[in-house]
């Protein structure tokens, strides 16, 4: 797990890095975003052990064959909502999300659609947005970003219609 | 700038959000239950679990970076540079922000609710979260390249390219219709 160790460093790297700068603008600001860090950890941990273990049920009553079903032929308009869709309620992590992207194109999924299915598993995969966004984030901040961002993977899906494939 | 320590976030034990995730998993779990038993349901447990350890540094880690990004950005530059008058500019630099940030979702979301709590508004933050997903490099050089094809990749990147500023926008021009009110709270008048 090399890519996993690089992130890991890469992280606490810029952890250092950002909290040697508030050191050096004082002890008592330094101590101050400890804490409130450690605050924000603590108060986190009880969702996230929600999230890790609650999506784990979620994606066993949510079968890989069922999404991949959902990514079938059809072509068009129709094609790129299904995609939408499935892309919004594909569970497990990037692997399982890309994995049936790959499988979709092999099979004869139409380009724009799968354009669609993975730009919509990145923006919306019920999975990230239970177990990290909501959360992290203000919960109106979450609904309304995902709000905004429903009309996107069609716009991505028509651009990929006027440009061509890769 | 400030040396003040500012003073905590307010936070909310429990939301909607967190009771509706829940009602969620303990029906899933019922479901998992029924279909394989006993069984079935300690065997999810066991690999969450372990999957929940770690993670834990890792959180850790995006929880120190979001508060020391906070406290060392001076928050009258991050109001007005991803504030709701940044304009165009504060869409470009929550897309640049998130494109380049490391990590996965670990440090995207601590950082981009740091960035909420020191005066950005949601346009630049949903511009920054949505290119942080979408054309940001972690998960691309991770996952996508190894497993849909450079080419696929790179293209797709290309596609999403417009997408977080356009993001950013349309958040922006919906924000201030939907909450008149609470989106002028950062002026003066």
């Amino acid at each position: 797990m090399s890519a996993a160790l690089l992130i890991d460093m890469l992280l606490w790297g810029s952890v250092f890095g950002v909290g040697l700068i508030a050191f050096r603008r004082g002890p008592p600001v330094f101590k101050a975003s400890l804490r409130e860090g450690s605050m924000d950890f603590i108060n986190i941990v009880p969702r996230i052990a929600l999230g890790v273990i609650g999506s784990g049920y979620i994606a066993a009553i949510i079968p890989q064959e069922v999404i991949s079903g959902w990514l079938g032929p059809d072509s068009g308009w129709l094609g790129v909502a299904t995609a939408v869709v499935a892309g919004a309620a594909t569970p497990g992590g990037p692997v399982i999300g890309f994995s049936i992207g790959t499988v979709a194109l092999k099979s004869g999924g139409g380009v724009p659609q799968v354009v669609a299915y993975v730009v919509a598993w990145a923006l919306f995969a019920f999975q990230r947005v239970i177990l990290w966004e909501i959360p992290f984030m203000p919960a109106r901040f979450v609904w309304f970003r995902c709000a905004v961002s429903v009309p996107f993977p069609f716009v991505a899906a028509a651009i990929a219609m006027v440009i061509g494939k890769p | 700038m400030e040396s003040e320590p500012r003073p905590g976030r307010v936070r909310k034990p429990i939301g909607w959000s967190t009771i509706m995730i829940a009602v969620l998993v303990a029906v899933s779990a019922a479901l998992v239950w029924r279909r394989d038993g006993t069984d079935g349901v300690l065997e999810i447990l066991t690999h969450d679990l372990s999957l929940f350890g770690g993670i834990l540094p890792r959180v850790l880690a995006g929880c120190l970076l979001g508060a020391f990004i906070s406290e060392i950005l001076p928050h009258e530059k991050v109001s007005r540079s991803l504030g709701p008058k940044s304009g165009l500019k504060g869409l470009l630099i929550g897309t640049a922000f998130g494109a380049i940030l490391p990590g996965g979702p670990f440090t995207a979301y601590p950082v981009a609710s740091a960035l909420l709590a020191v005066g950005a508004d949601f346009g630049a933050v949903i511009a920054m979260v949505v290119s942080w997903t979408l054309i940001g490099y972690g998960r691309a050089v991770a996952w996508e390249i190894p497993i849909m094809g450079t080419d696929f990749t790179l293209w797709r990147i290309i596609i999403s390219l417009p997408l977080p500023v356009l993001a950013g926008a349309l958040g922006r021009f919906v924000y201030v219709r939907l909450y008149p009110k609470p989106a002028m709270k950062d002026d003066e008048t």
